[in-house]
């Protein structure tokens, strides 16, 4: 494949390629908010939404779209209006741009960089500077509040976040993404013929993938760690004032955000679109599938918590973070480089 | 000024701890934790709570007045609405106290019939706290748990009574007659509902298993322990001090209950324990509630075995008239002690009715528990004295 930088097909390209992302993401946020209300229901002995689309409810959460959209779109008369209308965009952007470098196939990557995995931490660390515009901007003392912990939140879990993926790079070798995806492929041993490889989270990463994981529904502000929404404390922390269509952004963000992390997940320690013994060629067909199944996969666990668990406070989720996660994020590198020397 | 002096300066001015200025934070009388139309003023210092003020008031509904223009059966109707999680068990302590001051008693079968439903009234309050209290910590589920079997109780109290929180069941001297039990009150052949013993047995079989489904959701949930144990601590000396009572005292270790100690209804002819913990924080709060529900289920299941057959009223003048006197009646209602303190200066109406209710007491320890604690406590704290607003403000 040339490289579309020298060859003048790079505006077209990105084009294609970004459609094609928002294409995945968007249905794919509206699907895992029908997935959550489903299977909350059913977790919960109800029905969930029933009618709406004819049938299964289907429809329903993009009733809950037009609903917004028809909303009165207020802006607080002592908000901060430039800051309050940039934040939700802020928010949803970050999100989608985690997309640039995740791999959907052997050559299906909208960007294969270097530094993916850099990238990839720095960028999603934006969402909460949106997140904290919004807490800021709304002139509402529960906004406040619940940005600033949003604020205290990103620098208890990015840490341990962090840690754990530092153990990967140094497993894979490399911080691009469709070369961690190689070196989950690559042959481990051979037994009666067969290559056996392994993704990570069975080459020694399952204490890393435990850590990421508890990050990630850190960084997703949901129950156990939704402190700054908050909803019986805060009344929706820095949501409170939203409304209409930038409440819209910041809840289709939130659930981009979930399929974003789980798409990550799932490319660091479950082997991303690879599948053992399926030739390249296949991969980048069906390798979208067996992605997206990983990542459905994830989702239900992230789900499955939410609806399970209560909410921690602010001062158990920082002790968690430094007395729990970073040691043993520490300790895991540790791990991961003798496994590089030793295997 | 020398640069010494600069230096030295410079130091006092890097030890002085940083001043932050407090915020105001208004929580309420609109807020989800609430539990209706309360309103916090509290001043925090980022997230601890430096002093809260409760401003209640905004659900007054002057009943207390209200009763000194009603007739004494028109009363029922009113106290029931005070904590309407419990529409029963407020009838109960009013309408003893009207008996007592008419020196009117009441059939053995009405007596036990009270019981019951005082019983269900309990259990159905309880398990509205079993699930607005995790909804309050961010956990859901437990609410539609809770809920569902909340309902079979209530089915049986409509059943009953006709009516699911405002029964207005009770009368002077006895009970009104029950729903489809015939318009005569003195044949003995009036019965509660057809299937209603059966109706109750199932019933305390799913709140039971519930109790159950609850202790695994919740109980012994790592993540409501670190929530809860240890918050919101309340010692049995300030507990007293503010009034407090019911499960709220129960839970600081004072095994109190007025159906021991003072029992209105057959209690004493029951066997039950009364249900407490020792240390008084939001656990033992929540612990001391769950224990009650199972022990008013033993108490429902005795109970259904041991009403006596009879007639549900006593013989009452068609006018009631009340001598002149005075009376204080209490009640050990789900939230604690209900007391009502009736004046007759004779007639058909009460010269004044007042009206202890718990909440309002359980509630004025606030300023004192919030002390210090962080916001996320505040909600922890406040939805484990259980109160409703409706009890506070009457």
């Amino acid at each position: 494949m040339s490289d579309p930088w020298t060859t003048g097909w790079f505006w077209a390209d990105t084009v294609i390629k970004v459609a094609a992302v928002l294409a995945i993401m968007l249905p794919g946020a509206l699907a895992l908010i029908y997935a959550e209300v489903k299977v909350s229901a059913h977790m919960q002995h109800r029905v969930g939404p029933y009618y709406a689309g004819g049938r299964f409810g289907w429809a329903q959460p993009l009733a809950d779209g037009l609903k917004f959209i028809q909303k009165e779109d207020l802006v607080p008369s002592a908000a901060d209006g430039l800051v309050f209308r940039l934040a939700p965009y802020v928010v949803i952007m970050s999100t989608l741009a985690t997309f640039v470098v995740i791999p959907f196939g052997p050559d299906l990557v909208v960007r294969d960089l270097d530094l993916g995995a850099f990238y990839l931490l720095a960028i999603s660390s934006l969402s909460t500077l949106g997140v904290l515009m919004a807490g800021w901007a709304s002139a509402n003392k529960y906004s406040l509040i619940g940005g600033l912990r949003a604020a205290g939140q990103l620098i208890a879990y990015e840490l341990p976040l962090l840690l754990a993926v530092v153990a990967v790079v140094v497993q894979a070798g490399t911080m691009s993404l469709p070369g961690i995806v190689d070196a989950q492929a690559e042959t481990v041993f051979t037994v009666g013929g067969f290559d056996v490889a392994l993704p990570f989270i069975l080459k020694g990463q399952i204490i890393g993938f435990t850590i990421f994981l508890i990050a990630a529904v850190a960084e997703l502000s949901r129950i156990p760690f939704d402190m700054p929404i908050a909803e019986s404390e805060l009344t929706m922390g820095y949501l409170t004032e939203y409304s209409g269509l930038r409440f819209t952004m910041f809840f289709l963000g939130e659930y981009a955000s979930m399929i974003s992390l789980a798409a990550v997940a799932a490319t660091f320690y479950l082997g991303g679109y690879w599948l053992p013994g399926v030739s390249d060629s296949v991969l980048n067909v069906l390798g979208p599938g067996v992605l997206l199944a990983k990542v459905g996969l994830l989702c239900f666990v992230f789900i499955w918590i939410r609806w399970t668990w209560p909410r921690l406070r602010e001062d158990q989720l920082q002790n968690l973070a430094w007395r729990w996660l970073i040691p043993l994020a520490l300790v895991n590198i540790v791990i991961a480089g003798i496994l590089k020397v030793v295997l | 000024m020398t640069s010494l002096e600069q230096i030295h300066r410079s130091e006092v001015a890097v030890s002085v701890e940083l001043q932050t200025p407090d915020m105001t934070i208004n929580i309420g009388p609109q807020h989800p934790s609430t539990h209706g139309v309360l309103r916090l003023v509290a001043r925090i210092d980022g997230e601890r709570i430096e002093e809260v003020e409760p401003v209640i008031g905004y659900m007054h509904r002057g009943y207390e007045k209200l009763a000194e223009v009603r007739t004494y059966a028109q009363i029922t109707t009113l106290v029931n609405r005070i904590d309407w999680v419990a529409g029963f068990a407020n009838e109960i302590a009013f309408i003893r106290a009207v008996e007592a001051l008419a020196g009117i008693e009441p059939t053995p079968r009405a007596q036990w019939i009270r019981l019951i439903l005082a019983e269900m009234a309990r259990i159905s309050s309880h398990l509205v706290f079993m699930s607005s209290y995790p909804l309050e910590l961010g956990a859901t589920t437990p609410l539609f748990h809770a809920l569902r079997e909340r309902e079979r109780v209530l089915d049986l109290i409509e059943s009953v009574t006709g009516g699911r929180f405002h029964p207005n069941f009770n009368r002077v001297g006895g009970v009104k007659p029950v729903a489809g039990g015939g318009s005569s009150t003195k044949t003995a052949s009036q019965d509660l509902p057809a299937g209603f013993y059966e109706g109750t047995r199932l019933a305390v079989e799913k709140v039971l298993a519930v109790c159950e489904d609850i202790d695994s959701l919740v109980t012994g949930n790592e993540l409501i322990k670190a929530r809860t144990v240890g918050v919101g601590v309340i010692p049995a000396d300030k507990g007293i001090e503010y009034g407090l009572s019911g499960p709220n005292l129960r839970a600081s270790g004072i095994p109190f209950d007025l159906r021991k100690h003072e029992a209105i209804l057959p209690y004493d002819e029951v066997d039950f324990d009364v249900a407490w913990a020792e240390t008084g924080d939001c656990y033992d709060r929540y612990v001391v509630r769950l224990e009650e529900i199972r022990q008013s289920c033993r108490i429902v299941l005795q109970a259904i075995d041991k009403v006596p057959s009879g007639p549900l009223q006593a013989k009452v003048p068609r006018v009631l008239k009340v001598p002149k006197g005075q009376a204080y009646v209490r009640n050990e209602n789900p939230k604690g002690e209900f007391g009502y303190y009736v004046i007759s200066e004779g007639g058909r109406i009460p010269y004044r009715l007042k009206i202890r209710s718990t909440s309002f007491s359980n509630l004025s320890i606030l300023p004192w528990v919030l002390k210090g604690a962080l916001v996320p406590d505040l909600v922890a704290i406040m939805g484990s004295l259980d109160f409703v607003l409706g009890d506070v403000d009457r």
